[in-house]
């Protein structure tokens, strides 16, 4: 049972990496029909900016703040990665629309420099973020079963983000000024949509939740330069699993695939596990090739 | 007579998520038949041309091509290759290949990877296809990228493409859209020609060319039959009227590509 | 079309290929042993960069797998190597794992015949059963080249995992000599060098035919319009399935000849990065023209060698912002760059229609 439970845990856990890693995609990806492959690199800037809102704390704030660093981390975390996709957005992405495997190679090429940009301001070794002691230690839920704290977080921040992003787009004013012009970019144009701006802020929104995912991963180990590809893959997969376009497949893709992970990692090994999931997917999508949950469309193609 | 029904459509629905496209929608062409099928937008026209060359899957229904085979479970390039012939609204052809090398895949031959590879331009294709160039009048533009042709000369790559595909049914929607007058008559003899030794369906907007090329007409409404009979007829029907062809004699405009 | 006449402007080009073919040739009297074994190590690349524009270039499949084809060919070349180093006995590496018997599926590499068939044969059916599960439900474009991205994934975490079988992280190495004869001395390696050569060329001329076949009409119309080829009669899949294949057993090809070169093969060198650098040399020669995508290979492994080692930081930099200005601004490559000279010198051509029509 204790196994079990703590199994479960573990694939909730991971699952929730997962889908906080692959929410900025599936905007720039589910949304903008972008791929971003420097999206693991926004993630590590978000972590490397909790790593430096870390730094300033400790050089600048008396000791008693620091275990609220974390809480300035976010948005922090956010607020760069945001900055950082809409440059990327204004200078590179806005030529590359309609052209996504080009999208793919230039911001691949974009994710080398920027990697190795941190290299060469942070150095190559990985450097440990030192988490608020308030999210050390973990819930007890029976003898020899703990659910840590940090990892418990990490869940609730992505509800967080999810709730947050539902509203924003199915609820605000420019969540359906971007969803108009992503169904129908003439359309909204004529009717006033300035579709620039739009395309930037859609950009920058995905940009800025993997800095928040980066700000998480910090919880987890050490970050390092290529901290992004390591998740970068895997976040695709959930996005194709889950299907494009609407939230609710990213969030089925990303539990799926952080549950099945655990299993098989628990039932083989850790690389014998990726391989089974690599054949379920693709035996998924034999099944339904447009993912969990698709859009339809009459378009030729 | 059934033996002579080429291509017999029964009770064909199509949904999309939901909506109903094609709502029990029968037709029936006979061999050497030139169809026009009419109705207002969104009357479930060119659901119908995809669903009888395999785009669409009806969720109902049944397709009988040649009077025994059952085609809606068939995938689009097998029907292609029983012979139903497509030409889509907007000219898609193959830019950046060559005209003539557009016209060469579409030739008539064995589909199969073994067969191109080790295909050579044997004298008489070579012959069809200089024919067809000239047919459809580009035999100075062989050698040009298909891409850079005009929208008028990529709509007559296209139908050239599909006569030498050589199939027992024709679907063409929209033909003549953004063609000239002269143009549109050059297509509308040259349907009435090609429909002699095959069956041809077009769903056409423009009203005049229906008027001068059509044997028979099909008139849709919101994915039913309204009405099928000689353009007379159906000109003559209230419904269709009401529908359709009267709201156009109000606003008196015989001519429109909508 | 292949009764083409001898314009005067084939023969100058084939004039220009056999003048190349005599300068590859020759080459051993021209250069050192050092950078012969590097122009050696860049034709391999070549090759697979002619298996990537194939189905990349002509076909409008991308993929980011190539590096795992590539890696499967050495492995199985290098597994010969490791045995006839070994005298058949359990290679080193195993020992150091606690293997003590030789696995069955290592065995049949003893002998060549059967290590170079293997290493066209595993790429080529890997490439078959991913092309076949993808292209059959008409899982393309970014879906593909993702699926192929965790391709070469797992298949780097497994022969990592795999320590005992594999070599783990170490990968392959440690060979003496191939048929008898030692890979160390001057002579094999330039025999090598020449049976590289020849296979460049013979796989170049193969491909040149494919392309020019009506097949390779068939695999561009697949590029330019997939849905399309389907309502002419063609089944798409197939076509990519076969064109997906030969490509990966061309980079298995590849991959073996890189192995006697450079005499290691490790997971870090078919990983990622690996398999998406081989898809920059195709971007920057050009996708589209075979030339271009050896001269790619060629151009930018000359330059990384030249470079990469000076300054390891500024040639990521460079690697890079080449990534970014190559794709945004070049979609045609070097030898597109010198066919629009030729045209614009002519008169200036509506081109780039993919790059002015943005709707989707």
């Amino acid at each position: 049972m204790d196994v079990f439970l703590l199994q479960l845990f573990n694939g909730l856990s991971i699952s929730s990496i997962l889908l906080l890693v692959a929410l900025g995609l599936a905007i720039t990806f589910g949304l903008m029909k972008v791929i971003n492959m420097a999206h693991g690199e926004l993630i590590m800037i978000g972590a490397y900016s909790t790593y430096l809102t870390q730094n300033l704390f400790n050089d600048l704030m008396p000791e008693s703040l620091f275990n609220w660093y974390f809480v300035l981390a976010i948005p922090v975390s956010f607020g760069i990665a945001f900055v950082i996709g809409l440059i990327l957005e204004m200078s590179l992405i806005r030529f590359l629309y309609g052209r996504p495997l080009d999208s793919l190679l230039a911001t691949w090429g974009v994710g080398l420099v920027l990697q190795q940009l941190a290299r060469s301001i942070f150095g190559a070794p990985n450097v440990a973020v030192k988490s608020p002691t308030w999210l050390d230690g973990g819930l007890k839920i029976m003898d020899g079963t703990l659910l840590p704290y940090k990892r418990l977080f990490i869940i609730a921040l992505v509800i967080a983000c999810l709730v947050a992003m539902y509203f924003y787009i199915y609820r605000s004013h420019e969540g359906r000024r971007m969803r108009a012009v992503m169904q129908n970019r003439d359309m909204a144009a004529c009717l006033g949509v300035s579709t620039r701006r739009v395309d930037a802020m859609t950009f920058a929104i995905g940009s800025g939740i993997a800095g928040i995912a980066g700000c998480a991963l910090t919880l987890l180990g050490p970050i390092g330069p290529s901290l992004g590809t390591y998740y970068i893959v895997d976040a695709f997969m959930v996005v194709v699993l889950g299907g494009v376009g609407k939230l609710v497949g990213t969030v089925l893709g990303a539990t799926g695939i952080g549950m099945f992970n655990t299993l098989f990692e628990y039932w083989t090994n850790a690389s014998l596990g990726k391989v089974l999931v690599f054949v379920c997917i693709v035996a998924f999508l034999q099944w339904r090739p447009m993912g969990l949950v698709a859009m339809r469309s009459r378009s030729l193609d | 007579m059934k033996e002579s029904a080429i291509l017999q459509c029964d009770d064909v629905t199509v949904e999309f998520d939901g909506f109903k496209a094609v709502q029990g929608m029968s037709l029936k062409l006979e061999k050497g038949e030139l169809r026009f099928l009419i109705g207002p937008n969104g009357a479930g026209k060119t659901t119908m041309l995809d669903v009888i060359c395999g785009k669409v899957r009806p969720s109902a229904g049944k397709v009988t091509f040649g009077g025994k085979v059952d085609i809606t479970r068939k995938k689009e390039h097998q029907i292609a290759e029983l012979g139903i012939g497509r030409k889509f609204q907007a000219p898609s052809i193959f830019p950046s290949m060559t005209v003539s090398e557009n016209l060469e895949i579409a030739m008539r031959q064995k589909r199969s990877v073994f067969a191109t590879l080790f295909a050579r331009m044997e004298v008489e294709e070579r012959e069809r296809m200089d024919q067809q160039l000239a047919m459809i009048g580009l035999q100075d533009k062989a050698a040009k990228r298909a891409g850079g042709l005009s929208h008028g000369e990529k709509q007559w790559l296209e139908i050239g493409m599909m006569l030498l595909q050589e199939p027992e049914i024709l679907l063409l929607d929209e033909p003549v859209a953004g063609m000239t007058d002269k143009e549109t008559d050059k297509t509308g003899e040259l349907l009435s020609q090609i429909a002699r030794k095959r069956s041809i369906v077009v769903v056409e907007h423009d009203m005049e060319f229906v008027r001068n090329f059509a044997s028979k007409v099909t008139v849709m409404h919101e994915g039913k039959l309204l009405k099928e009979g000689t353009m007379d007829e159906v000109q003559g029907d209230e419904r269709v009227a009401e529908v359709y062809l009267g709201k156009r004699r109000d606003a008196d405009v015989s001519r429109s590509t909508a | 079309m292949r009764l083409q006449k001898l314009t005067p402007q084939r023969i100058w080009i084939l004039a220009g290929y056999a003048a190349t073919a005599a300068a590859l040739f020759s080459a051993p009297l021209f250069i050192s042993d050092f950078r012969l074994n590097l122009l050696a190590k860049f034709l391999a690349f070549a090759i697979v960069a002619l298996g990537l524009d194939l189905i990349w270039g002509y076909t409008g499949i991308l993929s980011l797998g190539h590096g795992i084809f590539f890696g499967l060919g050495a492995y199985a070349m290098a597994m010969y190597l490791k045995l006839e180093a070994s005298g058949g006995k359990p290679p080193d590496f195993m020992g150091w794992s606690g293997l003590k018997e030789l696995p069955l599926f290592w065995k049949p590499f003893e002998y060549f015949g059967f290590a170079v068939a293997m290493g066209i044969i595993i790429p080529a059916l890997l490439a078959l059963v991913l092309g076949y599960f993808t292209f059959r439900n008409r899982i393309r474009g970014v879906y593909f080249t993702i699926l192929t991205q965790a391709l070469v994934i797992i298949t780097t975490t497994l022969l990592i995992g795999q320590q005992a079988f594999t070599g783990g992280t170490n990968g392959v190495t440690g060979y003496s000599t191939i048929l008898g004869f030692s890979l160390g001395s001057p002579d094999t390696k330039r025999v090598l060098y020449w049976i590289t050569a020849a296979a460049l060329i013979a796989i170049f001329a193969g491909c040149r035919i494919v392309i020019g076949s009506r097949f390779g009409k068939v695999l561009r119309a697949i590029r330019d319009g997939e849905n399309r080829v389907r309502f002419i009669g063609y089944n798409p899949a197939v076509y990519q399935m076969v064109i997906f294949t030969l490509s990966a057993a061309i980079a298995g090809i590849a991959g073996m000849l890189f192995v006697l070169h450079v005499g290691i093969i490790s997971p870090s060198m078919l990983g990622i990065v690996p398999s998406i650098e081989m898809v920059l040399w195709v971007a920057i020669g050009g996708r589209g023209t075979l030339i271009g995508a050896v001269l790619g290979a060629i151009l930018m492994n000359w330059a990384k060698s030249e470079f990469s080692t000076a300054y390891p930081e500024g040639w990521l930099f460079f690697m890079g912002a080449l990534f970014v200005v190559v794709v945004v601004f070049m979609p045609k490559g070097v030898a597109g760059l010198a066919g629009q000279l030729k045209f614009r010198r002519k008169r200036r051509e509506p081109d780039h229609e993919g790059v002015r029509n943005p709707a989707v």
